[in-house]
């Protein structure tokens, strides 16, 4: 707050503004991380207050191939994005398949898991707070990497039909964004849930 | 710093407190308004009431203040008929009246906190004395259940409490929870609310300084005859407390002239739902009847406990509280005759 | 029309447009301006439905034991109320005049995203039919229920299957979710039009303030309705898959949907009135003929009022048992509020203190605004300290508090905003005399209704109750709260009136009625499709400013 004068020189100046996809996918990630948020504090707050069995400590064990994968896959995807910034389309495709496939094993790998639980040790949603806060907070995680999938999948629909080149590498990137996210998250529901949580 | 605003906070409450008296003429008009929360007649209802006046006057005075200065702005800067076009001088801003009024709100705060974290303490943090009265206070969608574990009986909608002399003081702790949704105990002139809330155990206490009849009702939402959930807390002479707990203690009276009635009762399902302690009669849905005639009312103090209510309130509980979760049993006006007769009984 | 005008007229102009085309035009539309105003019509239709529920209620309270409603109706009257003024009325109207004005103003042509933008609109239109659709479906297979009748913060357990049966809760968490995933899509679109899509030369700190409250305002709904949105997935999947978040019997907490709905709940009416800040931030300096007092220091606090307001939630709670710890933290951190709302108050003081003021219809509502939200907050103060508000939680004395902000001051900035832009809006004024009359009869009526509410709740009456016994001395306030909620009905009307009267002989607006100085009054009236010919290039806050007044632009002060 002052008098001072200051230089008329905006119109000269080069205006340079940010780039809407990235500070959109920032906005989204901000709200789903709030989301996240309160299912991690539930299950935080709900942690052995179970009034019956099963306990975590007696049915989860933890996912270590699912983990890797997933976090590997992180990789893949900036080297998919790296590729198409390059032009390099084949390659692209490829880093983005074997994307598509980690997150495809991990997804398995969720699913044999909730089998085991489900017909083996009789844990469902309804079972106990464990099971309510269990599947609730995995599976939150669990439909995001699946949206993830899908418009991975997607891409490389498009890339296979020869439809995609450097022009949509921004896209990609701002998608690799989501990815890094759902990787994060997963980050901290495993440690909530297998590390803390057991 | 803040011990100097410590101190002028208690001075101002001290002061505030020898005025109470004076303003104590307020309780004439709550006369008129039983549930009025500046007619306090216990500690805890007292200590809010102190703070409150201090609170209410910061507050006034910012009001004046800052109101003040803006009407004699409007009026002051109000452009007039004969002005010319000119626009008046632009002024973007000043950094020393920003830290200004920056700084005088922040001081403001400062009294206020810690004249509230006094109360806060006092009250929550009070030492519970050894002679105490334990209350548990159990909520229900529509009504109270009042336990004295020590003397041994439970009772509903009507709290007895002895009254407290300051000089021997004797509170009365209650602790509340409820078996269904969430309640809030609140009787404005003892003490301020507190939630009854499943799965959670809450306390507060009260040590009223005059006997007398105080109400209040619930203040959390809880369904759909929120409105009807009434209080009525019978504050007692110590010989008026010591015989009502002495009667409450006897199991229900059993008198030959309405043994029809009570056969009637203990054969319908009004036993699933209500205990008469000395009687088949052992449910817990409903209110214990063992001593209902001693009531002044029936339905968490919907009406007066008049034959004729009570009748009616058998026939059909919706006609006098829709909603109620007491059904309509269908009895035939000879059976209800007769129960209502074995209740009115029940001293 | 006469047949021969019309033959000679076709070759003219372009072939007259079916009733149905125009329809179309509107359903299909992704301009910013007509999803704005689409937003304020929806939310202006949903306001005359939840105040004609207040009025009922209103009616039903005007004596004791009164059996105009049963206790059914009034609770699902007040649910209803509640949740449709905040989520269909209050949230709609403000999207809409970010959505309108905020291209204008940073001189961009449309929003950052406009299908998305077309898209959040209608799926929160959506979920306002669906609210209003269980008064038909609620019953459900159980015949139970119909309307939500469980409150607008719907505290668990009462929403369990239980104590809830039938569809009407189904249908209230539904309708949120919905209208929050509306919401946090508009927000989005609002921070990347702003950051992303500026004209040249406008940089943040040229931002118009009222750009600024919507930054921060659409941050705030990113970070309060995913915490909304948790809980009421959480709450869908107890009632639908049998899962026991809220399910006391299992051993879940009561308490714990207390938090999470005023974790959502307490920074939801600051993304209310933020905007209604922002609407004062352009309307008080114009009407005064001087800059804003300020800038940096109001952009300051209302990014401080945003991150505080994350912090004070449980001041909702200070009667459930957060022990004193808990009490005396959120009664801190809720005083600490003030300080930066304060500097709001001096700093629009300040931009009065030496004016030049007219007193046109938006300035008066401004006015009005002001006065109210200063006596609201310091009642928000008055609640903030706990003990007090072991005796004021819940009763009247809140929901006196809470009608002065949303209606004091919301509404009246609401008011103002369309006496200040529906000249943009189209192109023609409204009737100042109307204007006054709306003015002076609905602050009349507020004042009937609301000043004496306060009463009641300090002699002890709940809220939320149908009705209320003879002997407790709240008859009389009650009914003169309920003569003012007519009168302000009355003013509604006038103001309805004069917006249909207006838009067909209202006087010709021009671009610029007010002589303002911010971007949207450099376009035509209404705004051409793509709003700029030129795209704007601004050298300062008030570029209007600059043209009009050459000798001594801006830009040598800021
Ligand atoms: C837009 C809406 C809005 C706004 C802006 C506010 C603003 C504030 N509110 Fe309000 N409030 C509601 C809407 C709002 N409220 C609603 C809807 C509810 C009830 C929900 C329900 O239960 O249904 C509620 C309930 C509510 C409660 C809970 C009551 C209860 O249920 O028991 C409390 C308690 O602390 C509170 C406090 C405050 C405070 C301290 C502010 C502050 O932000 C006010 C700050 C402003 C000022 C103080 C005035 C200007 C400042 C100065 C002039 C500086 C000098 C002042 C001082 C030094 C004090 N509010
Ligand atoms: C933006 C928010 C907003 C607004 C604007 C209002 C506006 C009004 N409110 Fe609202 N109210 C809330 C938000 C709001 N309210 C909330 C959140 C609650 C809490 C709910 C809960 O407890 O769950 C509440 C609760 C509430 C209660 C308490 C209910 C209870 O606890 O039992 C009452 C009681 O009087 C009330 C009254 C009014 C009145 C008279 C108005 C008036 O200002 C309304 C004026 C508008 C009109 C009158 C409409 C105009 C009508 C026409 C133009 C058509 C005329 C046609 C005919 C007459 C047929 N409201
Ligand atoms: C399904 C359970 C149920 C049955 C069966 C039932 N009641 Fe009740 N009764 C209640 C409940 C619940 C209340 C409290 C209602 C309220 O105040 O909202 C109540 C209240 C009462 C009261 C008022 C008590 C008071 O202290 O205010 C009386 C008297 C009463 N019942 C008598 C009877 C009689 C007699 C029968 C049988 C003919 C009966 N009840 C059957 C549940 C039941
Ligand atoms: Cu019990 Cu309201
Ligand atoms: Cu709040």
């Amino acid at each position: 707050m002052s008098t001072q004068a200051v230089a008329l020189k905006a119109s000269t100046e080069e205006w340079r503004l940010p780039d809407k996809g990235k500070v959109g996918i920032a906005c989204l990630i901000v709200a789903e991380s709030a989301i996240f948020i309160i299912f991690v504090l539930a299950y935080v707050f709900y942690m052995g207050k179970s009034l019956s069995g099963p306990t975590p400590a007696q049915v989860l064990s933890v996912p270590i191939v699912g983990t890797i994968c997933l976090l590997s896959s992180s990789l893949t995807v900036h080297f998919a994005v790296v590729s198409l910034e390059k032009n390099r389309i084949a390659l692209s495709n490829a880093w983005l398949a074997l994307t598509i496939l980690l997150g495809g094993i991990f997804l398995g790998g969720t699913a044999i898991e909730w089998r085991k639980l489900i017909v083996d040790d009789g844990l469902t949603i309804r079972t106990n707070l464990f099971g309510t806060t269990y599947y609730s907070l995995v599976g939150l995680h669990a439909s995001h990497v699946v949206v993830g999938l899908i418009l991975l999948i997607s891409v490389l629909l498009f890339g296979l039909a020869g439809k995609l080149d450097q022009s949509h590498a921004r896209r990609l990137d701002v998608l690799s964004y989501y990815w890094h996210f759902v990787d994060a998250v997963w980050v901290v529901v495993f440690t909530v849930v297998y590390i803390l949580g057991r | 710093m803040s011990l100097v605003s410590l101190e002028s906070a208690s001075a101002a409450s001290a002061g505030i407190s020898s005025s109470l008296t004076q303003l104590r003429s307020l309780a004439a008009w709550a006369s008129g308004a039983p549930a009025n929360i500046f007619a306090p007649q216990a500690t805890p209802a007292h200590t809010i009431f102190g703070l409150s006046l201090l609170v209410i006057a910061i507050v006034t005075a910012i009001f004046l203040a800052v109101g003040g200065l803006l009407l004699y702005a409007l009026i002051r800067f109000r452009s007039r008929p004969g002005d010319d076009a000119a626009e008046p001088r632009q002024i973007y801003g000043s950094n020393q009246v920003e830290v200004l009024w920056t700084v005088i709100p922040v001081l403001i705060l400062v009294v206020l906190f810690l004249a509230t974290i006094r109360v806060i303490s006092e009250t929550e943090r009070a030492r519970k004395p050894a002679n105490a009265l334990d209350v548990i206070v159990l909520g229900h969608q529509f009504w109270w259940e009042y336990r004295y574990p020590k003397q041994g009986f439970v009772t509903a909608n009507e709290l007895h409490i002895p009254v407290s002399d300051p000089k021997a003081p004797r509170p009365t702790y209650l602790t509340m929870s409820s078996v269904d949704v969430d309640h809030s105990f609140w009787v404005p002139r003892l003490a301020g609310k507190m939630d009854l809330i499943p799965n959670k155990t809450n306390v507060m206490w009260l040590d009223p300084q005059t006997s007398g009849l105080y109400l209040g009702q619930c203040a959390q939402y809880c369904g759909m005859e929120h409105a009807k959930m009434l209080i009525r807390v019978y504050v007692d002479t110590p010989e008026q407390f010591a015989a009502w707990v002495e009667a409450q203690q006897q199991p229900a009276v059993n008198d030959p002239r309405v043994a029809a009635g009570k056969e009637i009762f203990l054969h319908t399902a009004c036993v699933n739902c209500h205990t008469v302690r000395g009687t088949s009669a052992h449910g817990v849905f409903g209110p214990d009847l063992t001593h209902l005639a001693s009531r002044d009312t029936i339905a968490s103090g919907v009406v007066k406990n008049t034959p004729a209510n009570l009748r009616q309130w058998i026939e059909d509980p919706d006609s006098l509280k829709m909603g109620s979760l007491m059904p309509k049993m269908n009895l035939s006006p000879h059976d209800l005759d007769q129960i209502t007769a074995y209740m009115e009984s029940l001293r | 029309m006469n047949s021969t005008g019309t033959a000679v007229l076709a070759s003219a102009q372009p072939p007259r447009k079916l009733w149905l085309d125009h329809v179309q035009e509107w359903l299909t539309t992704v301009d910013h301006k007509r999803i704005g105003l689409m937003y304020i019509g929806y939310a202006l239709i949903f306001l005359v439905v939840a105040g004609v529920e207040a009025l009922l209620m209103r009616i039903q309270l005007s004596a004791p034991d009164n059996h105009f409603l049963s206790p059914e109706v009034f609770n699902c009257m007040f649910t209803m109320h509640g949740t449709t003024m905040v989520f269909f009325v209050g949230m709609p109207i403000l999207f809409g005049f970010g959505n309108y004005l905020v291209p204008l103003m940073i001189g961009a042509r449309d929003m950052a995203f406009p299908r998305l933008n077309a898209f959040s609109f209608w799926i929160s239109a959506f979920g306002g039919l669906l609210l209003y659709f269980s008064f038909l479906g609620g019953s459900g297979l159980y015949g139970a229920g119909s309307a939500p009748d469980v409150g607008w913060f719907a505290y668990a357990p009462l929403t369990a299957k239980l104590f809830s049966p039938g569809h009407s809760t189904d249908y209230w968490t539904l309708s949120i979710l919905l209208s929050g995933i509306g919401s946090v899509g508009t927000a989005l679109n609002l921070i990347v039009t702003i950051f992303t899509m500026r004209c040249k030369g406008m940089t943040m700190t040229r931002l118009p303030l009222l750009c600024w409250l919507y930054v921060v305002t659409s941050w705030l709904t990113f970070l309060a309705l995913g915490p909304l949105t948790a809980a009421q997935i959480m709450l869908c999947l107890d009632r639908f898959a049998g899962s026991h978040f809220f399910d006391v019997q299992a051993g879940g907490s009561a308490v714990l949907w207390m938090h999470f709905f005023w974790i959502f709940g307490h920074p939801e009416v600051y993304i209310l009135v933020l905007p209604a800040f922002a609407f004062a931030n352009e309307i008080i300096p114009v009407f005064s003929r001087k800059p804003i007092f300020g800038y940096p220091a109001m952009v300051a606090a209302s990014v401080l009022i945003g991150f505080i307001s994350l912090g004070v939630w449980a001041h909702h709670m200070f009667t459930v048992g957060l022990g004193p710890e808990g009490n005396a933290f959120f009664t801190l951190a809720t005083m600490i509020v003030s300080v930066p709302t304060g500097i709001k108050i001096f700093n629009w003081l300040a931009t009065i203190w030496g004016g030049k003021i007219r007193f046109a219809t938006p300035m008066l509502f401004s006015i009005g605004f002001l006065f109210q939200f200063l006596i609201a907050g310091l009642t928000g103060i008055m609640l903030s300290v706990a003990p007090f508000d072991w005796q004021l939680g819940n009763s009247y004395f809140v929901v006196a508090h809470f009608h002065y902000v949303l209606v004091g001051a919301i509404l009246y900035m609401i008011f103002a905003a369309f006496y200040y832009w529906y000249p943009k809006m189209f192109g023609r004024m409204l009737s100042e005399k109307l204007g006054k009359w709306h003015f002076w009869l609905f602050t009349f009526g507020f004042h009937l209704t609301f000043d004496t509410m306060h009463i009641p709740g300090l002699l002890g009456m709940p809220r939320r109750v149908f009705t209320y016994p003879a002997d407790r001395g709240w008859a009389m306030l009650n009914q003169i709260e309920t003569v003012g909620g007519f009168i302000q009905a009355i003013a509604l009307l006038l103001f309805v009136w004069n917006m249909i009267q207006s838009y067909r002989t209202g006087k010709e607006a021009g671009p610029d009625p007010w002589d303002a100085w911010t971007l949207e009054w450099a376009t035509s009236s209404p705004p051409p499709h793509y709003n700029f010919a030129v795209d704007p290039v601004v050298h300062s806050r008030r570029p209007l400013w600059d043209r009009k007044h050459p000798e001594s632009p801006d830009t040598h002060y800021e």
